[in-house]
């Protein structure tokens, strides 16, 4: 049985069991590997991408439980055409390994839809599940900080 | 045997070998080239390349592990800096493995001196005995060596290849080189004609490469500067490739499970239940471990968990309890090394306080983000390896052996790393990768660990204990007496590659704690080698990740006991054994703000630990929010000597310290039944957003020599939050982690 699902705006028909994660669905049927697995158990944000808008860890929602449309990193902004937030990632150097940047971006992107201002403690409310073992967290907060005042003047 | 000034001389000779359409420089190395890993073309194997030249472009090789470090750019920024390249222009590959880009720097780390008081003569032999690298084919990154081994040879690469260029330039124009200059990727004529490399490539492949002189670092344009790093942009849009998401055409996907008892056997196994699991293509049996082939990576972990196991006993004592009795013993045996005696540390001088301590610090995951994996692609007389690596030399032989292929017939394709911190100069999971593929020759497998089997199959940085004696009087340190003890990574890694046990004094396991610039009159420090099988291996700053926090946590008790500022008690020890190290402590003193009182509510500590050639300071600020503590502020100072890039020294000084404040705060690998306790994040977390602190850094460069900054920046983090905590509530810390002494905001 396949199921269909609609990824960053392009449907893929899935032969996949109903109860495979949508990171693996992602990352090894779809070819999709911008998201990324970290812990596998919601605990490190690494997998997050949105579903309808809302940021949601990809490898606690299986196949079937899919409820929307899905957006993932690569339907957020390419490297010739990339999103006011991941140029703020650039523009302050954010990344170290890079690993975990995905999930902390499409987390960030999720935060600023909802939160076009957020202060450091909203900050600190939404980003908590996103875990970085470089340590980037003071840059992440500052290109947060700054791709809100980017899309504040747009 | 050549002399000294000739090694040296020897090891920065540039060459140039001709290629399909252009022209390739790279380095000789002692008397012979290495083969070129690049096979650009056929009898054109001259060298091992750093820069290459076509129609199509200029490409440079930065043939080290990036793992976030910003290797990449600062490396490439090296050759672009002589050869007038912008790097937004160029392309930056990782290079393969290759004999011939060894790493120079880290062998000079062995010499046996504290580091920073070396002289010129002992530099110069260090950068001599580098070549011995080459013997042992150390294509490794790590201790904090990239800059130290790439700042002289990439630099001439690049001036080489100018020199060439310009060169070929004279000769088609009819002019002196000495008239041409070199601009934005085109050697410039006096009429301001501009000929692009490109176009000169070919022709700068047949000719002699003319002798080249290195720029004044005063005309430098990229180094120096902060600049956007290469990877960066790949990294904010998914489209960067790790060892995980490389895709071969046909590849499947595994999963692997390994004895949790580290090292024990695999009695046998029953994987009835997991063969008709929806995806499942092959079980493979390891020997040690089992593996499952599948169409989708989590159908594999979903199978490989349903296999029955009967795992054989590990060979150490279960219990973390009986670990840490055997690292005790190690006190009672005669020391393996001891790298400082000054004074003499049995006499008590007249008039001195005796203070004593005992510390200790747990076994530590390095847990990076991207758990462990490699794909591989066995053909029978042929393999691929894929895989973010920090060794790919080793790697490459580990695997050729495993495959029982030659090493030629084994290419090994470095990705970017998802986190490196010393698991990933390991070679196991490229070696499971390769016998798993070995089971379905023809068809690329990718295997990937869960994060569990990751976390519970780590080389742990050892847990490890210390002795301190000391005495201070007047309000000075007059004695320092150290004993640290615990299993050593070193021997334990040179046997893993070498098959043969290591031995001799470990010169890793005393870093940090033998070799720190304070002026004390009577210091003597020790190593014990506790002889134990739990695998161990190199952590961000290894030896120093518990010495630091020894020795640094024991400074703070002396200068308490005599009644003095715990920062001033350092700076007045440190001014005249090291005045670098002396600047970074008036540094995070002017800082912080520094007074020695804090307000109610309020704790400070400060540390530094001289480490890979840097010396670093931090002061850490607790406040208690109505019971709960949270690090609220850090400050750091550094001394690089030279900031070739200063926004990643940066970036790599917050790092290293949020790492080492990660395992302070709650890192601990316990073990029950020989088996590992922690098993995920949510049993072995980090710091995240809400519980970093606030950072300022200062980055000096009175330094003589060219410091580490990858690693420099953790060893200080534990002590000082340790000291902060204590400023605030009086309660010492002597055992790490700190969660299960305070109560901390995390």
């Amino acid at each position: 049985m396949t199921t269909a699902l609609t990824i960053n705006g392009k449907t893929h028909q899935v032969d996949l069991p109903d109860d495979v994660p949508l990171l693996w669905v992602l990352r090894d049927e779809v070819g999709l590997t911008g998201t990324k697995f970290g812990c596998g158990v919601a605990a490190c944000g690494a997998c997050t991408v949105h579903i309808d808008g809302e940021a949601v860890r990809s490898c606690q929602v299986t196949l079937s439980d899919v409820w929307g449309d899905v957006t993932t990193i690569e339907g957020l902004g390419t490297p010739d055409a990339m999103s006011t937030i991941q140029q703020a990632w650039v523009d302050h150097q954010v990344a170290q390994c890079g690993y975990c940047q995905s999930g902390q971006i499409m987390q960030a992107a999720a935060l600023l839809a909802e939160n076009p201002t957020p202060t450091d403690a909203d900050i600190d409310e939404a980003m908590q599940g996103n875990l970085c073992r470089c340590g980037t967290y003071p840059r992440i907060r500052a290109a947060i900080h700054d791709a809100a005042s980017k899309l504040k003047e747009a | 045997m050549a002399s000294v000034g000739k090694i040296v001389r020897r090891t920065f000779l540039i060459g140039s070998a001709a290629i399909v359409g252009g022209v390739a420089f790279g380095a000789y190395y002692v008397t012979r080239p290495a083969a070129n890993p690049l096979k650009p073309g056929k009898g054109e194997t001259a060298l091992s390349p750093f820069v290459l030249i076509d129609q199509q472009g200029v490409t440079l090789f930065a043939p080290r592990a990036e793992m976030g470090q910003g290797v990449m750019t600062t490396w490439a920024a090296l050759i672009a800096e002589e050869l007038d390249v912008e790097l937004e222009d160029i392309r930056v590959l990782h290079g393969p493995a290759a004999a011939a880009y060894y790493n120079s720097a880290m062998i000079g780390e062995g010499l046996p001196n504290k580091g920073y008081d070396i002289t010129n003569f002992q530099h110069n032999l260090g950068e001599a005995l580098g070549v011995l690298g080459k013997t042992l084919s150390l294509q490794v990154t790590g201790g904090s060596t990239s800059m130290k081994d790439g700042f002289e040879r990439m630099r001439m690469a690049g001036a080489t290849a100018r020199e060439t260029l310009k060169q070929a330039a004279a000769d088609r124009l009819g002019v002196d080189r000495a008239q041409l200059k070199t601009e934005g990727g085109a050697v410039v004529a006096p009429d301001g004609t501009r000929i692009p490399y490109t176009e000169l490539a070919e022709a700068a492949g047949q000719i002699e490469t003319p002798e080249a002189t290195l720029r004044d670092p005063s005309d430098w344009r990229l180094l120096g500067q902060s600049l956007p790093r290469v990877d960066i942009p790949g990294k904010s849009t998914g489209t960067a490739t790790f060892g995980i998401d490389v895709r071969p055409e046909g590849l499947k996907f595994a999963s692997v499970r390994m004895n949790p008892k580290l090292g024990g056997p695999m009695n046998g196994f029953d994987a009835s239940a997991a063969e008709t699991m929806p995806g499942v293509e092959k079980i493979v049996d390891l020997g040690t471990g089992v593996a499952v082939i599948a169409s989708n990576t989590w159908l594999a972990m979903q199978a490989v968990e349903a296999i029955e196991v009967d795992w054989g006993d590990a060979p150490y004592p279960p219990q973390t309890d009986a670990l840490f009795e055997q690292i005790a013993k190690a006190f009672d045996e005669a020391p393996n090394s001891t790298m400082r005696d000054d004074g003499d540390v049995d006499v008590m001088p007249e008039g001195a306080t005796e203070i004593t301590a005992e510390y200790s610090v747990p076994y530590l995951a390095h847990a990076t983000m991207e758990p462990m994996n490699a794909t591989a692609l066995y053909t029978g007389n042929k393999l691929d390896l894929w895989c973010g690596n920090q060794a790919p030399t080793l790697i490459q032989m580990r695997v050729a052996n495993t495959a029982n292929l030659d090493t030629e017939a084994v290419d090994i394709h470095t990705t970017y790393l998802g986190g490196g911190f010393g698991r990933r100069g390991e070679l196991d999971f490229g070696e499971i990768a390769t016998k798993v593929a070995m089971a379905m020759p023809g068809t690329p497998v990718q295997t990937t660990w869960t994060r569990e089997e990751d976390m519970r199959h780590d080389y742990y940085r050892p847990g490890a204990m210390a002795r301190m004696r000391g005495a201070v009087k007047d309000g000075k340190a007059v004695l320092i007496d150290g004993k640290v003890a615990s299993q050593s990574c070193t021997h334990q890694a040179v046997e893993r590659v070498t098959g043969f046990a290591g031995g001799g004094p470990d010169k890793v396991l005393v870093e940090g704690f033998f070799n720190q610039p304070y002026a004390v009159p009577n210091y003597r420090m020790s190593g014990h080698i506790a002889d134990l099988a739990v695998p161990v291996g190199f952590w961000r700053s290894v030896g120093n990740s518990h010495n630091g926090f020894f020795h640094e946590t024991f400074m703070d008790e002396l200068a308490h006991a005599a009644g003095r500022d715990p920062l001033e008690f350092r700076l007045e020890l440190a001014k005249t054994e090291h005045a670098p190290s002396a600047g970074c402590l008036e540094a995070v003193r002017e800082m912080s703000g520094w007074t020695g009182k804090t307000p109610e509510g309020v704790g400070r500590g400060v540390a530094m630990t001289y480490s890979f050639g840097t010396p670093v300071a931090q002061v850490i600020e607790v406040v208690d929010e109505d019971g709960t503590i949270r690090i609220s502020k850090a400050w750091i100072a550094c001394d690089v000597g030279l900031a070739l890039d200063p926004a990643t020294v940066e970036a790599q000084m917050i790092g290293g310290m949020i790492y080492g404040l990660s395992a302070a705060a709650h890192g601990e690998i316990t073990f029950a039944d020989g088996e590992v306790e922690q098993f995920n994040f949510p049993d072995y977390d980090a710091l995240r957003m809400q519980s970093t602190p606030i950072t300022e850094v200062r980055v000096l460069e009175t330094n003589k020599h060219l410091g580490g900054v990858g690693e420099p920046g953790t060893p200080p983090s534990m002590p000082a939050l340790g000291n902060a905590l204590f400023d605030l509530t009086g309660q010492r810390a002597r055992s790490l982690p700190l969660n299960k002494q305070f109560n901390l905001l995390l």
